[in-house]
């Protein structure tokens, strides 16, 4: 118990208050599913549900929405953790939009994340009929996230409608739903990225190298470097991928994902790196530069 | 990586407060100015908002700070704050998650969100405005939802010259007011969020203030914790059974602490056991406090369930059905006493009602309003009953024990939110009188199960009129009835109701109770209602309790009950003369899952009669 005991009181509340919620999910919820992206807050997220339930596993699988563009890292990494702690897994993917043709590079990232991710997503949730969808994000990502509630309702097709969301009082969270509602579940709500980067280093949580600073091949595109991880990524001519010593801040799809330049190769550089930051994480995220508003309308139509 | 230190401070603290105030005092742009000094705005965030100040021009040259805050479209587009946000920032020292909640009137429901989970208060005042309606409401929400410290910033200094004379007036004019809200502590700063004086340094422009600037006394100021309030409290979550070797109870400690060796109680079945372990995915602990969120496992084999409070038998929390509980309604539909709702405390959820409202609680003066039913944002004084009782502290010692919420049945919406002050009776005084004989000796008696046959349907689509052959046909059978039909009751029982949501509630609760008890008789009981609302049928449902309940829904449409119109009384409702008429100016709400329906249209009453005759020998209820 050294370790926890080494942490914050800080910390602790927030993993406490994370616990706390997963529990009340299991308890409260027919169906609930834990959407694991790969990432580091999924990664934490893992390993909360892990603290929640011990000795017993979480009593839900993890869901991994795959677009079949992330980064061959992600998936090797997944594959491990899944057999390591023996999870149920389930991956989906939108068979319609890939043969459809849509892809990141061609399609454009917009009505790719449309139709890979958000859609993507409701199929998935359809399909299995979870009714709770346990997933990473944080208030401190982005405005409009700001709002949104720690149990975060669902109606039929799994519209956020923010004018219209349920009040949250104490930690006594209304989980009550009809057929054909469902509710998204945030225990990171709380956390910010120094915040998940902390606790990674206090509990020694494995997450994708990627993270981590290393000699990557790189082109650069629009004000960001993106990692030539496969040969589907359609070279301008005459750009040649250069070799970069750089890290990622966030993980998604590989052409729409910008590495920074970084030096840091362990946890504690990436955390001495934020302390100095300048730059928020979801600028590495193409998507959002779209439109100031964008994450709200995302939201709106269903994305996590 | 495994040997490197840890990179947090380990004294690291964290500190959750709410910004209030009236529109336009400075909120956002005071929590804007706090997070910008405390360099939690990142450089690509900072350029956003940029753009967005030149795009909706609110402060001319200057970056608008409280255009960060404001996440929705709709609110930046329209400058105002819909709903409450929460901000995450740290300082060396501290971390800080802040309420920003809107200061509209409306909005109060949204400022009591942000105060439920808040430990201290930042209420901003305009200097050249003082202390406003606004200022006295939300200090009083804050104080009736137990947060006992309060910074006041006397914002917008600089218009007034920095002048000290106004800062003192407000201050005091603060002070004489909140005298009896019971704050612990109350610290008044003067500021400017705009320009930043006294927000993250004392500002040389304010000389005449000797006292720290604002982030310096968010970054210090002590918070106790009251753990000593109560004794040990620990809501069961979740019962942790992997398998035949473990059994744990899960769930976050409300209060106290616990070591393994120390009693417990369960409330309410009073079944004693000592800790034996408390396991954490990290190692048995030797100790466990509030806020930590364990498993237990106990030396004795005892029954515990999810919903059930742990507590230190020395000091247990109250188990009672009916309490006093102030309320804060949340939704556009008024709370009507006597309806049925979700009740929500920790992990227990059950049935309750509003028996009493007292007073409404006018926040704009604290004083006290006789009211009958409590509309969005208002808050009353009120008495509670719940289907089984429930384990509690009062609000003020423990908000984690004493807070619930009020969840629409129907809807499922969070109606309303409340603070426990006190049990009215223990429940353990109140246990029912034994029977000697029960109802099944009574109807056994009789050759028949007792059950109720509720009719509802809309005025004039046969009730009463099948009702009766129901009933003709039962006793010829041979068996025991009463038929209670609304139109009579109204005139004996009822006659002190009218036709208000309200009385209308209280009508089916009388009408509940009375059939309950002729079932306990051993009768069967048809009840003949117009029985509009879903809610308060399912309200008589529940107090008919073990009974079997047997919703008949009598099946005609509006324009043949209109047509049919036996008592003239829809003549009369269309020309004016009875107002709240079920079909036409009150709603009727049809039932979801009846357990019987009868389509009138097409076929006779006797036909129907026995219908349901046969249903009822099908379920067993006549032989
Ligand atoms: N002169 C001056 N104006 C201020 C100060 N603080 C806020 N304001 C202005 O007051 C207006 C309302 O501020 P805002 O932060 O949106 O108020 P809110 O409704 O309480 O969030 C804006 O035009 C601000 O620029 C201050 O300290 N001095």
């Amino acid at each position: 118990m050294s370790e926890a005991a080494a942490f914050s009181t800080h910390l602790k509340r927030l993993e406490a208050e994370a616990i706390g919620v997963l529990r009340e999910v299991a308890a409260e919820f027919r169906n609930p599913v834990l959407l694991y992206s790969i990432g580091k807050d999924s990664s934490v997220l893992l390993h909360l549900a892990l603290k929640a339930f011990h000795p017993a596993k979480p009593p839900f699988p993890l869901l991994h929405v795959d677009t079949t563009w992330k980064f061959r890292e992600m998936i090797a990494f997944r594959d491990r953790i899944v057999a390591k702690l023996g999870i149920e897994l389930i991956v989906h993917t939108n068979e319609e939009g890939l043969a459809r043709g849509i892809d990141p590079v061609a399609s454009g990232s917009a009505l790719h994340t449309q139709v890979m991710k958000t859609e993507a997503l409701k199929q998935a949730l359809d399909k299995f009929d979870f009714d709770a969808a346990i997933g990473g994000a944080r208030r401190d990502e982005e405005k409009s996230r700001a709002k949104e509630r720690i149990f975060s309702f669902r109606g039929a097709g799994h519209a956020w409608d923010p004018r219209h969301q349920r009040p949250e009082m104490w930690h006594v969270f209304n989980t009550r739903l009809r057929p054909g509602e469902s509710i998204r579940v945030f225990p990171l709500s709380n956390w910010t990225e120094l915040d998940v980067w902390h606790y990674i280093a206090a509990e020694r949580i494995e997450v994708v190298p990627l993270y981590f600073a290393k000699m990557r091949p790189v082109v650069k595109r629009s004000r960001a470097w993106i990692m030539v991880d496969d040969q589907r990524l359609p070279l301008d001519p005459g750009e040649t991928p250069e070799q970069r010593l750089v890290r990622f801040r966030t993980l998604g799809c590989y052409p729409l994902t910008g590495a920074i330049e970084s030096k840091a190769a362990t946890v504690e550089d990436i955390v001495a790196e934020l302390r100095q930051a300048r730059q928020s994480e979801r600028q590495g995220r193409l998507i959002d530069s779209d439109a100031e508003a964008s994450m709200e309308k995302k939201k709106r139509e269903g994305y996590f | 990586m495994d040997s490197a230190p840890l990179p947090a401070p380990a004294d690291k603290t964290l500190l959750r407060f709410l910004t209030c105030g009236s529109v336009d005092d400075g909120k956002s742009t005071l929590i804007g100015r706090l997070l910008y000094d405390s360099d939690a705005i990142l450089a690509d965030q900072l350029e956003t908002l940029e753009r967005e100040s030149k795009k909706f021009d609110t402060t001319g040259e200057d970056i608008d700070l409280a255009l960060l805050l404001d996440g929705l479209e709709e609110e930046r587009q329209q400058g105002i704050t819909i709903d409450v946000a929460y901000r995450l920032f740290q300082t060396k020292r501290r971390a800080f998650i802040v309420a920003d909640t809107p200061g509209h009137k409306q909005y109060t429901r949204n400022m009591a969100t942000g105060a439920s989970t808040a430990e201290l208060a930042l209420l901003l005042v305009d200097a050249h405005k003082g202390i406003v309606t606004q200022t006295r409401r939300h200090s009083l929400i804050c104080s009736l939802l137990g947060i006992r410290h309060v910074v006041l910033a006397v914002n917008k200094l600089d218009l007034v010259d920095f002048d000290r004379s106004t800062f003192d007036a407000v201050a005091k004019a603060y002070r004489e007011f909140a005298a009896d809200l019971g704050f612990r502590s109350l610290q008044a700063i003067p500021i400017s969020a705009r320009f930043g004086d006294n927000v993250a340094r004392t500002s040389p422009r304010v000389p005449w203030y000797d006292g720290p600037a604002l982030l310096d006394y968010l970054e210090t100021v002590e918070i106790d914790h009251r753990d000593d309030m109560t004794g040990f409290r620990f809501p069961v979550q979740w019962v942790n059974r992997p398998g035949p070797d473990f059994r744990g109870v899960a769930g976050t400690i409300a209060a106290g602490t616990i070591a393994p060796g120390d009693p417990i109680v369960v409330t309410g079945s009073g079944v004693q056991s000592r800790i034996k372990e408390i396991v954490t995915y990290d190692g048995p602990l030797v100790r466990a406090a509030t806020g930590d969120a364990v498993t237990l496992t106990f030396s004795d084999d005892i029954d515990v369930a999810r919903g059930d409070v742990l507590a230190s038998p020395k000091s247990r929390p109250e188990f009672a059905d009916q309490f006093a509980a102030h309320i804060i309604w949340m939704w556009d539909e008024p709370l009507v006493p006597g309806r049925s709702y979700w009740l929500k405390l920790g992990a227990r959820t059950v049935p309750a009602t509003v028996t009493t409202l007292k007073h409404r609680i006018d926040v704009d003066n604290g004083s006290h309003v006789a009211a009958r039913t409590l509309a969005l944002n208002e808050i009353g004084l009120c008495n509670l009953s719940t289907a089984q009782p429930i384990a509690f502290d009062p609000y003020a010692k423990s908000r984690e024990t004493g807070g619930f919420i009020l969840i629409d049945r129907l809807t499922n919406e969070t109606a309303g939110a409340g603070m426990i002050d006190f049990a009215l009776r223990r429940a353990s005084n109140i246990r029912r009188q034994a029977e000697t004989i029960g109802a099944d000796a009574r109807a056994a008696l009789k050759g028949q199960r007792p059950a109720v046959l509720w009719f509802t349907g809309l005025p004039g689509a046969g009730k009463s009129t099948i009702a009766n052959q129901v009933e003709q046909k039962l006793v010829a059978l041979g068996n025991h009835t009463m038929l209670l039909d609304g139109d009579n009751v109204r005139h004996g029982l009822n006659r002190d109701l009218g036709f208000t949501d309200v009385d209308r509630v209280e009508n089916i609760r009388r009408l509940g109770e009375v059939a309950k008890l002729m079932a306990d008789a051993g009768l069967i009981v048809i009840c003949a209602f117009i029985s509009p609302f879903r809610a308060d049928r399912l309200m008589a449902r529940e107090i008919v309790g073990p009974h079997d309940f047997i919703e008949v829904f009598i099946d005609t449409p509006l324009e043949e009950c209109i047509r049919r119109d036996p008592k003239g009384l829809y003549a009369k409702a269309q020309a004016g003369e009875i107002p709240n008429f079920t079909g036409l100016d009150s709603p009727y709400e049809a039932p979801e899952a009846p357990e019987v329906t009868l389509a009138t249209i097409g076929h006779d009453a006797d036909a129907l009669a026995d219908a349901l005759i046969d249903t009822l020998r099908e379920r067993g209820i006549i032989g």
